[in-house]
């Protein structure tokens, strides 16, 4: 019982920070390798301003998440926005070439160590079942990744916010014919990505930990979410993501000695059997 | 029913061996003559010359993004490794089976990664390297874990040339099989079944309506880059005597990937010359800054992909135009 819970505490963690990328990636159809840098920007800023400003928990860990939409606001309209026509291979690259600035970026700043937060006192302990032992930072990472979800999955669907979007990339020269303001879709898209990645970031410290090397260490993971999850899917996200940490925590529980092997194997298996992901969109493009 | 033969002129004129060509294969012989005291880095500068001219067959020419190529590197490094370990220690077998076990591990992950629009290639070639990786991790009796696999002992190149501490024959050993698998790609790129393969890359599904089989041409050319990869990791076991985890790592297949673009892609020199650039700006930036030189790397790839998409070959065809006009 206490894996199965720990893994949907794993898998929830992932889904916070990779539901982001299943904003850009799915729906905008960007490969942003970047994401992770965005995660780690929101995690140093909640870590900060805890350590240095005493700001409180609840507070910084938005605070995070704001920082990183706002430099996915000032990153979309310079950069990102050139590459929406390029190829895939266009994106990786480019995401790559960010990835690597930010990491030498935070190591010039904070140094190679890790930045360890002290979670307020209601966040911590346990909380005991019958046969189950429940930490309570854990459940509040899956109450949060549950709101997030629904939350989510209501302004994709049933905004207008979320029409508008999903007209802008399903065609964005219909969209833009029909007054959409697609170019401002976009960026409001982007912020949210990044954002939604900051506070993923900054919730997960506690269990990821956070050094420059961030970005790249994590970046599979959120990229195994989104493929096996099918693109612009916030319910195949959360599925893909709470499996994931499952068969993760499960496997290393298990099979020790087979380490991250089994999350591997899980995805190439998922994609062979299902190229679109879970819930993909096959028939669209 | 008479059909007139194609004029094939033109292609046999862009396939003919070039004075610039020749000239630039005179590079390694000033080389050895003018560094000799870095004739290690430039072995290693030929071994992944050689790594990126095999991700430049499929990715350059036949359009299959991915970023898990180190995986036939690794796979052909640990295969001589374990060949020289147990007494077997002749290079040129250690190649042959370099690229044996590459090739099939190659032909048979091509089925997998033929499925799926870019994305999913990227996916799946990324979970298999890592899989391989995870798989050397865990295996420590066998690879020696992180610590690397030990004991690698060589015998001498075709039994006369030993390896010698200078790395003299390391050198030319790699320039020599460099040079003949270069020679070979070229061969393959310029023949009709390499223009298939730009064919394929261009548009997909015009090419079945023309009588050519998308996915055997794929799959062949995934299986062949795979060989070259191993070849290049067999090398660089070879010459180093020593395997390290990191040959499968994913940093590689990106930085792999850096160099391809930096050099310009789709051109066999583009490998080449991406590979010189990269690895001289590494060795002497991280010599000026070892942290932060990935800063500079990062800032040139943004760079390239947003104003220079061809690379260093690419700003170079574009200079000589400019020139003749």
């Amino acid at each position: 019982m206490t894996i199965i819970f720990d893994g949907l505490a794993a898998g929830m963690l992932l889904f916070l920070i990779s539901v982001g990328l299943s904003v850009t990636l799915g729906l905008m159809n960007f490969v942003n390798l970047a994401h992770g840098a965005f995660a780690m920007l929101g995690g140093y800023v909640c870590a900060l301003l805890l350590a240095r400003a005493g700001v409180p928990f609840l507070l910084a860990a938005p605070a995070g998440a704001i920082v990183a939409a706002l430099a996915g606001v000032v990153l979309e309209r310079t950069l990102y926005r050139r590459l929406y026509g390029a190829s895939h291979l266009d994106q990786v690259l480019f995401s790559i070439g960010i990835n690597f600035m930010a990491i030498s970026a935070a190591h010039y700043f904070f140094g190679a160590q890790q930045q360890a937060i002290v979670l307020p006192d209601f966040l911590r302990g346990q909380i005991k079942l019958p046969g189950l032992d429940v930490g309570v930072y854990r459940l509040f990472l899956i109450v949060i990744g549950l709101t997030l979800a629904l939350g989510l999955q209501w302004l994709v669907g049933s905004t207008r916010f979320g029409a508008q979007l999903r007209a802008a990339v399903d065609n964005p020269r219909a969209a833009r014919g029909l007054g959409i303001n697609v170019e401002r879709i976009f960026t409001l898209t982007f912020a949210l990505g990044s954002g939604l990645a900051g506070l993923g970031g900054a919730l997960g410290i506690e269990m990821l930990g956070l050094d420059p090397s961030f970005p790249l260490k994590y970046i599979v993971s959120f990229l195994i979410v989104v493929a096996v999850g099918g693109s612009g899917n916030i319910k195949g996200s959360l599925i893909a993501s709470l499996m994931l940490g499952l068969f993760d925590v499960a496997g290393k529980y298990y099979l020790p000695q087979a380490g991250a092997f089994v999350i591997y194997v899980v995805m190439v298996v998922m994609l062979i059997a299902r190229p679109q992901g879970l819930f993909g969109r096959s028939a669209a493009k | 029913m008479s059909t007139t033969a194609p004029d094939l002129s033109p292609l046999r004129r862009a396939a003919a061996w070039k004075t610039p060509e020749l000239i630039f294969w005179l590079l390694p012989i000033a080389a050895y003559f003018l560094f000799p005291k870095s004739l290690s880095l430039l072995s290693q500068m030929a071994i992944t010359a050689l790594f990126a001219l095999s991700l430049d067959l499929i990715l350059g020419y036949a359009g299959i993004v991915s970023l898990g190529h180190a995986a036939f590197f690794g796979l052909g490094a640990y295969a001589a490794g374990f060949l020289a370990k147990y007494g077997y220690g002749d290079p040129l077998l250690g190649l042959a089976v370099g690229a044996l076990v590459a090739a099939i591990v190659g032909y048979i992950t091509s089925f997998l990664v033929l499925r799926g629009s870019d994305l999913t290639r990227l996916m799946v070639t990324l979970g298999v390297a890592m899989m391989l990786y995870e798989a050397a991790n865990k295996l420590t009796e066998f690879t020696g874990g992180v610590d690397g696999l030990q004991g690698v002992e060589m015998h001498q190149v075709i039994g006369l040339f030993g390896f010698d501490l200078y790395g003299k024959t390391a050198y030319w050993y790699s320039i020599g099989v460099l040079f003949v698998l270069f020679c070979l790609a070229r061969r393959v790129v310029n023949s009709p079944f390499g223009l298939s393969l730009r064919g394929i890359k261009q548009n997909v599904r015009r090419m079945p309506a023309i009588g050519a089989p998308v996915n055997g041409r794929l799959t062949a050319v995934y299986t062949l880059g795979a060989a070259y990869a191993g070849i290049a990791g067999a090398l660089l076991t070879q010459t180093t005597q020593f395997v390290s985890l990191d040959v499968l790592s994913f940093p590689r297949s990106a930085e792999l990937m850096l160099m391809l673009v930096l050099g310009g892609s789709g051109r066999l020199y583009g490998a080449l010359i991406g590979t010189m650039v990269f690895m001289v700006a590494h060795h002497y930036l991280s010599d000026l800054n070892p942290q932060y030189w990935q800063f500079w790397l990062g800032a040139v790839l943004v760079l390239v992909v947003l104003f220079a998409r061809d690379g260093v070959m690419g700003l170079a065809q574009k200079m000589i135009k400019a020139g003749k006009s």
